[in-house]
């Protein structure tokens, strides 16, 4: 289980990004984290990813403090953050320098296959599109089998097509091993497509404002009612945490135009 | 999205067949660069030899080519250029060694950039020749102080280029390598110094080029060998072919030297050169 207890955090400059965030996540859950910007959620992530420092508050993972990078614990960047100088295939076994040669070829291969890019193993990165890359990107991080993965709005900067496809590649690859999943984004689509649970933070100072259950079964129809209802209703509590009114939301936005930025 | 697709694949075919010409060109350009030189040259030759000029100031290339061949029938040719060649040898080894160690100190430790880099900068203030007469009085007229020389103007584009390089690596490359928790020592290998190669891959031709550079202004001050000391020699005897001829060794030399550092460094910068390729045609 993945703990966050009382976490805060205070840049030197001042700005309070992050006040008393407090939730537990079960082993095996996909969480997603939503809300305006600057309400700390990429703060968040990097406090448990162990980037950054807390200013208070603990990260537990199974009882185990996290402040330093944690080889339990994978992230997924916005961008694919390739090493351009390796090629795909050395990429996606960076992790793994531990590993002796062969079992470390055999689990890239293994992966390159996974993400369908079995025949770019020996590409540079420079030479995928961004959805191959950021595939790259999902397989460095899978392959040393993580038992929490982060991801820090990772499709954001994709198209629509390529991020639903993603989206869904996540999900399969996930049933794999079923590690953790925290995803910052500020999708709601995006949320409530991949989640068993939404948390929905107020900004400034950063902190837990609702959290909604995602009870439906995957896969998930993006078009059906029931689909719709979830995403209004965390529309609704992100409303509400922006304390603004409701009602227009609708009107003015149709489905799948969603975004939160 | 579907209406976008014809207007595609027109737009890719002349595309295509443009490519097919420029194929030609990628072995006709580098004639071109050769061409206008060559008109010159060959337009001189025949000014002299029509007699419209004597050519005693400004000696035709034959007679440049002539002075080179004579030069290398005696030996001497061999001699003056592995005199030059080992103190730029010597020279750059030095410079590099120091502005490496140096920039990578200033680059990877802040704390040793406060303190040194301000005097390094101020003394890349002082125009290196400058340092001469000291090197002079303190190392001899000899060797010494002229490899000192080049390893001073070799130095500071190299130092400038490992810090730069350094201070300017990704720092959400850097974090790839904390997530991945690589220790001090792999960090350096597995992260900075193949993100920090190319930078330096340049800093050393700059570098190189300084050092022909310093070891022209070394030899002209005293030597009794070297491509420098051709130069003065052919000043003071008025003899202007050996003058030239040393001047196209030189260029000869400094483009060999340029070329073997490009070439031996193209296997570790094969992830990039598709970019240079690309922006050639």
């Amino acid at each position: 289980m993945l703990a966050l207890d009382r976490v805060s955090k205070t840049y030197p400059n001042g700005v309070h990004a992050l006040a008393r965030f407090s939730a537990e996540i079960r082993q095996g859950e996909i969480v997603a984290i939503i809300g305006g910007s600057g309400c700390g959620k990429s703060t968040l992530l990097r406090a448990i990813a162990g980037l950054d420092r807390a200013s208070s508050g603990t990260v537990t993972l199974d009882s185990e403090a996290i402040a330093s990078p944690h080889a339990k614990i994978g992230i997924i960047f916005q961008e694919p953050r390739l090493l351009p100088w390796l090629s795909v295939a050395d990429n996606i076994g960076f992790g793994l320098a531990d590993l002796p040669a062969t079992e470390r070829r055999e689990k890239v291969a293994r992966a390159l296959e996974r993400v369908g890019l079995a025949d770019k193993a020996q590409a540079w990165p420079r030479e995928l599109s961004g959805g191959q890359a950021q595939r790259v990107a999902i397989a460095r991080a899978l392959v040393p089998q993580p038992e929490v993965l982060l991801l820090d709005e990772p499709f954001s900067a994709l198209d629509a097509f390529t991020r639903r496809d993603l989206q869904d590649h996540l999900l399969d690859l996930w049933a794999d091993t079923r590690p953790t999943l925290v995803l910052v984004t500020h999708d709601v689509d995006e949320a409530v497509v991949l989640a068993d649970r939404v948390l929905v933070m107020r900004p400034r100072p950063g902190r837990l404002f609702d959290q909604i259950e995602i009870n439906l079964g995957r896969p998930r129809d993006r078009n059906s009612p029931l689909f719709e209802n979830f995403k209004r209703s965390v529309l609704t509590s992100l409303d509400r945490s922006l304390d603004r009114s409701v009602p227009d939301r609708d009107a003015t936005q149709g489905p799948g135009q969603a975004m939160w930025w | 999205m579907i209406s976008d697709a014809p207007v595609l694949q027109q737009s890719s075919e002349p595309a295509e067949a443009a490519a097919k010409p420029s194929r030609l060109s990628r072995y006709a350009r580098p004639m071109l660069g050769i061409l206008l030189p060559l008109i010159l040259a060959l337009g001189w030759e025949l000014v002299v030899w029509s007699g419209w000029s004597n050519g005693r100031l400004v000696p035709p290339p034959s007679r440049v080519f002539a002075t080179i061949a004579e030069l290398a029938r005696s030996g001497e040719l061999l001699r003056h250029i592995a005199a030059t060649l080992w103190r730029v040898g010597l020279g750059f080894a030095f410079g590099v060694v120091a502005g490496t160690l140096l920039g990578a100190i200033s680059g990877y430790w802040s704390l040793a950039r406060r303190l040194l880099d301000p005097t390094v900068q101020a003394l890349r203030a002082i125009p290196s020749l400058a340092w001469v007469p000291l090197f002079i009085l303190w190392l001899g007229i000899f060797e010494t102080s002229k490899i000192a020389l080049i390893a001073v103007g070799v130095f500071f584009p190299v130092y400038l280029g490992v810090m730069g390089a350094i201070l300017s690596v990704d720092r959400k490359i850097v974090e790839v390598g904390r997530i991945f928790r690589l220790s001090g020592p792999a960090m350096i290998r597995r992260i900075l110094l193949p993100a920090v190669l190319p930078a330096y891959v340049v800093s050393l031709r700059v570098g190189l080029g300084l050092g022909w550079m310093f070891v022209v202004a070394a030899e002209l001050i005293g030597a009794s060998e070297g491509l420098g000391y051709l130069l003065l020699d052919g000043q003071q005897l008025g003899k202007p072919a050996q003058i030239l001829a040393a001047i196209v060794i030189f260029a000869i030399l400094g483009k060999l030297t340029d070329w073997l550092i490009e070439v031996g460094s193209a296997p570790l910068l094969r992830w990039q050169d598709a970019f240079g390729r690309a922006k050639e045609t």
